[in-house]
């Protein structure tokens, strides 16, 4: 894909990011979709001087890292009204935006850049930092039904003892328990585990 | 009847507390709404997602919404501040090695006198021979650049070369530890956070510059204020009643322990305690100090949006970046809603006061003042130099 190589030269991205594997993959999907000289900025400190220093045309950082509001000291730079640097100000941007802070990305851009050589990029960025953001759902998922199913086996484990019940009996009394009280399974098999843990 | 789920977005610090508080405490339940509460890692990320409406209501710098108003920082959507969150609830600190250099000249931290704590940091700083220094504040339009600028402004620290950058309040600590940052002004808890560390000395609360300073403001879309305002309507209503149970001194244990919680603040009940009492640990020295009102959410008609205090934000921020300050006066009017306020809140156990504007700084003393129920009474609001400060009118 080329874009707008023709006449105005390559856009300068700045891409802020501290996990390594992260960065690496936002930046090839980068270099894919254009001409692009693309940095990395991997330490936050100093954060609005290192970006200053590569006087990008766009910036890209994930919206839920804390050192966004360093940013805002950009884009106030170079004086009042004077920015160099805004987050999607308007038009065409609008709806870009949207979908930006969706998939977690922010992305700060030198008013007066064309939209048409804007867009593929962020269009890029949003594409992969939704994959970052699906990826990391999913892990956290996992990593919760892991906790729960152990939490739940060991609610099992308490009443197979306490009744002398089988598993089968001791799951499905637990079901029925978190049914008639509208919670699920996993609530009523740890508020069985802390009791049994306060009683013993 | 199923309760109408409203997304507000929020920074957690203590000062979130009337929304969680609402939320939490079943405020919100009463008025038909429930909170969808939204963390946010940052106040660019706020302001975003209020802005782009991923959220419809926020938990926002009272600065932020004016300095946007004044096409300053980026994002231009209309926001408006229809209600007070919260007055005050800073602090100022110091880091240990300008700490030391305090203690040795003899400055007691006596967390109380700004203008003292003026002339002995200017003292230190020039001994050492003017060089520059860095405070650390969590965003260029908040109360605590704008009360470190004026405290600046009207003290010999104006002949002192000082820089204001932003640090995440998180990272605030680090920073000092770092050496990124000399000295700083953050919201609690992380005042109290840099001295549990060991990081640093609280030097005085935000009160001591401005006695009613407006801290954090409830904003919306513009628009949406004008589409929703049932739903506005209920959420100030519900914020209202959390900042009253807040307000009374038995609600603070249990207020401690709910904000502590891992999916609200996730930190120490005892910290957040200090916020909320004014009984704070200024240094690792164990020194206690007690500040009356440290943090309002209610008294004295706390929650009301002043156009005086937006002018006053405005006319600040107009300066410190060459706007025309009467100009920006005249917007910042329009910014907070006095008039929302009333429409709201009218009808309840709100006292609404008579005027939309007072003169910042001119009420030396607890002072009854015309109002609808006649039990109004305003509290202090006196700035440190005791300059009062003149809105321009509204024209008509």
């Amino acid at each position: 894909m080329a874009i707008g190589k023709d006449m105005s030269g390559t856009l300068t991205i700045v891409v802020v990011e501290e996990d390594r594997d992260r960065a690496v993959a936002i930046v090839d999907a980068l270099m894919d979709s254009g001409d692009h000289e693309v940095h990395v900025i991997a330490d936050p400190s100093g954060l609005a001087r290192k970006i200053a220093a590569h006087a990008p045309d766009i910036v890209l950082i994930d919206i839920d890292h804390p050192t966004r509001d360093m940013m805002e000291e950009l884009t106030l730079a170079s004086g009042p009204l004077d920015r160099p640097v805004a987050m999607f100000v308007s038009g065409a941007a609008g709806g870009l935006a949207q979908a930006a802070i969706e998939s977690g990305v922010s992305a700060y851009v030198v008013d007066g850049l064309a939209p048409d050589r804007l867009k593929p990029v962020i269009d890029t960025a949003i594409a992969r930092f939704r994959m970052f953001r699906q990826m990391r759902t999913e892990l956290a998922e996992t990593r919760r039904a892991l906790e729960e199913r152990k939490v739940i086996d060991r609610a099992k484990g308490l009443l197979m003892k306490a009744k002398g019940i089988d598993e089968d009996a001791a799951y499905a009394l637990l079901r029925k328990t978190a049914m008639d009280q509208g919670r699920r399974v996993a609530e009523v098999a740890e508020a069985l585990v802390t009791a049994s843990g306060l009683l013993s | 009847m199923i309760p109408v789920s409203l997304p507000v977005a929020y920074v957690p610090l203590v000062d979130a507390a009337p929304l969680i508080i609402a939320q939490d405490m079943g405020f919100a339940a009463a008025e038909g709404i429930s909170l969808d509460l939204v963390s946010a890692p940052s106040w660019s990320s706020v302001r975003d997602m209020l802005a782009f409406g991923r959220v419809d209501a926020a938990h926002l710098l009272s600065p932020m919404p004016v300095a946007m108003g004044l096409g300053l920082g980026g994002v231009t959507t209309e926001l408006v501040a229809p209600y007070v969150l919260s007055a005050n609830g800073n602090v100022i600190g110091v880091g240990r090695t300008l700490e030391a250099r305090l203690r040795e000249a003899g400055y007691g931290f006596d967390f109380t006198d700004a203008a003292a704590a003026a002339t002995a940091l200017a003292a230190v700083l020039k001994q050492g021979g003017n060089a520059p220094v860095t405070f650390g504040a969590p965003f260029p339009f908040s109360m605590h650049v704008e009360l470190l600028r004026y405290w600046f402004d009207s003290t010999p620290l104006r002949e002192c070369r000082i820089d204001i950058r932003v640090v995440p309040p998180p990272m605030m600590a680090q920073a000092l530890a770092d050496g990124d940052v000399d000295a700083f002004c953050v919201g609690e808890p992380w005042g109290s956070v840099a001295v549990e560390q060991g990081a640093g000395a609280l030097m005085l609360p935000g009160k001591a510059i401005w006695e009613f300073a407006p801290e954090k403001v409830l904003a919306v879309r513009r628009a949406w204020a004008e589409t929703e305002p049932h739903l506005l309507s209920r959420l100030m209503q519900a914020l209202w009643r959390a900042g009253r149970w807040l307000s009374q001194p038995d609600s603070r244990t249990t207020a401690a322990e709910i904000l502590s919680r891992p999916e609200w603040l996730g930190i120490p009940p005892e910290l957040i305690d200090r916020a909320l009492s004014g009984r704070f640990t200024i240094s690792t020295r164990a020194e206690q100090r007690e500040v009356e009102g440290f943090l309002n959410f209610h008294d004295g008609a706390a929650n009301f949006p002043w156009r005086s205090q937006a002018k006053w934000i405005a006319d600040r921020i107009a300066l410190a970046n060459g706007l025309d300050r009467a100009e920006a006066q005249r917007i910042a009017g329009g910014i907070f809603r006095a008039d929302l306020y009333r429409e709201h809140m009218a009808g309840g156990d709100v006292d609404l006061p008579g005027a939309s504007e007072k003169l910042e700084g001119s009420i030396r003393h607890g002072t009854a003042v015309a109002s609808h129920k006649g039990g109004l009474i305003l509290q202090p609001d006196r700035f440190f130099d005791g300059r009062i400060f003149d809105p321009i009118p509204d024209e008509c």
